[in-house]
């Protein structure tokens, strides 16, 4: 691996014109005040209970996800070019959606085989020839950035079943102002909180008839869930109820939930659980954080769910190559932002390919989620490769691989002082009426040294996030 | 509102008042177990105060005998025993975190600081300074309670809470007045028959006189009576006081005067039957004198009392907790 980008030095050493100002600040901080603001910061978080639970973590243990103070900073001009790629993403995905589910015309025009579609877990039959509010599925998308070569920003993965972190990036900023003000008086910094705003107008045109005011909930697995914390957050932030599987039910059709006064009439669900969990009647039988009969409502056009069922198809990672040939395909208009080149190792010669380099590539699960289950090969040992090459012959319709790109960096606290941290971003689309986001996303930071994997169940941290006008 | 946010702020204002009244008993208790008196009788008041709890059994099973270095890890730390103050702190802050999004921030803050505060009286010696942690709870306990009035609308959710204060708190001044009382003939009848060194002035009076001292404080109504009666302190005194007194914060009168006026801000289709029991409640209090109490029988008052405060607990529970279908 070559030396990665960094978003605050050039290759020179010089601190590039958008950290300026930053750096100037952050000289003239005093010994030991960063270390006590990072202190009071973790104070904070607990106190707010901002927290998530380790899975597998018999205890319960409640664990804060590390913040750093060194901003990751997005000038304006690149901020465009990446707000107009994501939307264009995001619409080809939805019509792509769509189109699996009624015309096929994909499929027809031979640009994906039927079989990547038919054979994948995530194509929810029960879904064919259902109409959407909107033809939209993916109302919130979780849209992976990663920064690599040069700094040529490449689309890492489509999060489009639950895509969480969001409530990170608005108390990341509050934190930030709350601990440097003076820091928001030297920038003019694009401002983020008002992203549970859009996401309640966005939710609310996700039903069929708009002809009182929608009530919408939020659905969660409950408390025990690791973005729990998320999940009461929005719905407190919107004002509308949590809900949990329990405290709905489905009766000739429509979506109640049990109030103290009575069963209440839902219309939009913000659904925080998997497809496979929403329906016990339909989908999988020992669900229990589910509502039966909430599938035939919802193909009734009685309830609006976001996502949609079925949405998780379009956010396999055996789909994911295929994404830059949608956008031609639906939008007749140029990717405006890149893939990272990816092998699909159900392909003969890519898994040749793959079993070739091992050594250097990336290979993950086409389902998989949260960091768990892949390989790094230039960080795995002999041993460990060996392991994964005899099971990855076996299972070749279950990976992918891709180049090991060297993620860019930014300066990060560490013990030893200020360090170079391999980071991401996780920018939030919201589809409704029109395409929408606010100009910022989640930037989540690898604090192992020479780590790649952000993921916050695996020791990752976060950082806030400037789209800074000049 | 969903019953099920109802049913944790419910509970989480019952753990809250929990904590705080058992931390005033303790309190009280730990403090008259300072007093020269017989080590019998110690313990024996111990037992009591664990009787009327209903724990005796859950404590006898694990300590093997009622000292006050017991008493206090069963009833502070014991984690097996839901009524411990850890434990209802605990339990206030998990049902406050399940519905952290219907309540202000500042509550669910204060409530978690609470429990992450509490930390730092865990380890193993509650012995060493336990009036200061009493002091503490209360204070937490107060200091949530203002939030909660500073902060919350006056409405459903407030009320929820309120209510569940108040049934809380009916129980736990009931059931301190059946502790207290209890050990009030016991400690007559040993201190007749004992020829200890601690007889002060050859008679219990001095004794009685700082064991009703010891209940009027634990419910924060020392001042209270003297400003009230201006006179001798005597258990009829304190039973009046502490029964029908319709303006002290903690006497059951006043927690029924107070449950009523909530039932009928929170009334629905189904609220009929549980108005009619603490409509009904309440009149027995409003129209009962001190004569009545006693020629029944203290113990067989209270017993009746705290059965029929279970009964509206259980009814609130079905009208409005457990989901109404259909």
């Amino acid at each position: 691996m070559s030396t990665p980008f960094d978003e605050m030095y050039d290759d020179q050493g010089r601190v590039r014109p958008h950290y300026k100002e930053f750096d100037d600040w952050l000289t003239r901080q005093a010994d030991g005040h960063i270390a006590h603001k990072r202190a009071e910061a973790e104070l904070i978080f607990r106190r707010i209970g901002i927290t998530f639970a380790v899975y597998g973590d018999e205890k319960g243990t409640e664990r804060t996800i590390p913040f750093d103070q060194v901003p990751r900073i997005i000038p304006a001009k690149e901020w465009i070019v990446l707000e107009d790629g994501l939307k264009q993403r995001v619409k080809a995905l939805n019509m792509f959606l769509h189109d699996i589910y009624h015309d096929e015309k994909i499929l027809k025009a031979g640009l994906i085989p039927k079989e990547q579609i038919y054979n994948n877990s995530q194509y929810r039959p029960e879904m064919r020839f259902v109409d959407v509010p909107r033809n939209i599925y993916a109302h919130i998308a979780g849209i992976d950035i990663i920064r690599a070569g040069q700094g040529e920003y490449y689309v890492l993965e489509d999060n489009l079943r639950v895509p969480s972190g969001v409530s990170y990036m608005v108390e990341n900023r509050k934190m930030m102002m709350r601990l440097f003000p003076a820091l928001f008086e030297r920038h003019r910094i694009a401002p983020v909180e008002h992203y549970p705003d859009l996401l309640l107008e966005c939710l609310k045109t996700a039903v069929h008839s708009n002809s009182r005011k929608p009530n919408v909930v939020v659905l969660t697995p409950g408390m025990f869930n690791s973005a729990y914390f998320e999940h009461s957050y929005l719905a407190q932030q919107m004002g509308v109820e949590l809900v949990e599987g329990k405290d709905l039910f489905v009766k000739n059709e429509q979506v109640f939930m049990r109030t103290t006064q009575g069963p209440q009439l839902v219309d939009v669900i913000y659904r925080r659980i998997d497809d496979d969990y929403l329906d016990p009647l339909s989908l999988r039988v020992d669900s229990t954080l589910g509502i039966p009969g909430i599938l035939n409502a919802y193909r009734a056009g009685n309830v609006g769910i976001a996502n949609a069922i079925g949405t998780g198809i379009a956010d396999d990672k055996s789909i994911y190559p295929y994404v830059p040939k949608m956008i031609e395909f639906y939008l007749n208009e140029k990717p405006i932002l890149q893939n990272v080149p990816t092998y699909q190792c159900r392909i003969k010669e890519d898994l040749q390919y793959t079993l070739a380099n091992l050594k250097d590539l990336v290979v993950k699960e086409t389902h998989g989620a949260g960091g768990y289950g892949m390989l790094i090969g230039p960080l795995a040992t002999v041993a460990e490769i060996e392991n994964f090459r005899k099971y990855l012959i076996d299972h070749p319709d279950k990976y992918i691989a891709q180049p090991t790109l060297a993620l860019s960096t930014c300066p990060t606290f560490v013990e030893s002082g200020v360090a170079p941290r391999h980071i991401d971003l996780r920018p939030l689309v919201l589809s409704g009426k029109q395409i929408k986001m606010v100009q910022g996303g989640l930037t989540r930071v690898a604090l192992k040294e020479g780590s790649l994997v952000v993921n916050s169940s695996q020791g990752g941290g976060t950082k806030d996030t400037w789209v800074l006008e000049s | 509102m969903l019953s099920r946010t109802a049913d944790c702020l419910y509970w989480m204002a019952r753990y809250n008042e929990r904590a705080e009244n058992t931390a005033r008993m303790l309190d009280v208790a730990y403090q008259t177990s300072l007093m020269p008196q017989p080590v019998e009788f110690m313990h024996e008041s111990w037992r009591k105060l664990l009787n009327v709890s209903l724990l005796e059994k859950l404590f006898e099973s694990k300590y093997p005998t009622y000292t006050r270095e017991n008493i206090l890890q069963f009833m502070i730390f014991d984690e097996e025993n839901p009524s411990s103050i850890v434990c209802c702190l605990n339990a206030a802050r998990v049902n406050a975190r399940i519905i952290r999004g219907s309540i202000p921030s500042e509550v669910w803050e204060t409530q978690n600081l609470s429990w992450l505060n509490l930390e730092q009286f865990l380890p193993d010696s509650p012995s060493q300074d336990p009036s200061a942690f009493f002091e503490w709870v209360k204070y937490r306990c107060h200091l949530f309670r203002g939030v909660v009035f500073g902060t919350m609308l006056s409405n459903e959710a407030l009320h929820f809470m309120e209510f569940g204060t108040y049934l809380e708190r009916a129980d736990n001044t009931s059931r301190i007045l059946k502790a207290k009382y209890r050990t009030q003939n016991q400690q007559s009848q040993m201190s007749n028959n004992q020829t200890s060194l601690f007889k002060i002035d050859n008679t219990s009076e001095t004794f009685d006189f700082y064991h009703w001292v010891s209940l009027l404080r634990s419910v924060s109504a020392f001042e209270i009576f003297r400003h009230t009666y201006s006179d001798q302190i005597t258990p009829e005194r304190i039973v009046e006081l502490l029964v029908f007194n319709p303006q002290l914060p903690r006497s059951l009168n006043k927690c029924v005067n107070q449950l009523l006026q909530l039932i009928t801000l929170l009334k629905n289709s189904k609220s009929k039957e549980i108005e009619r029991l603490i409509g009904k409640l309440k009149s027995e209090l409003d129209y009962s004198t001190i004569d009545d109490i006693y020629s029944e029988g203290l113990d067989q008052f209270i017993q009746r009392f705290l059965e029929k405060i279970n009964h509206i607990a259980d009814e609130f529970s079905s009208t409005y907790l457990i989901p109404l279908s259909g």
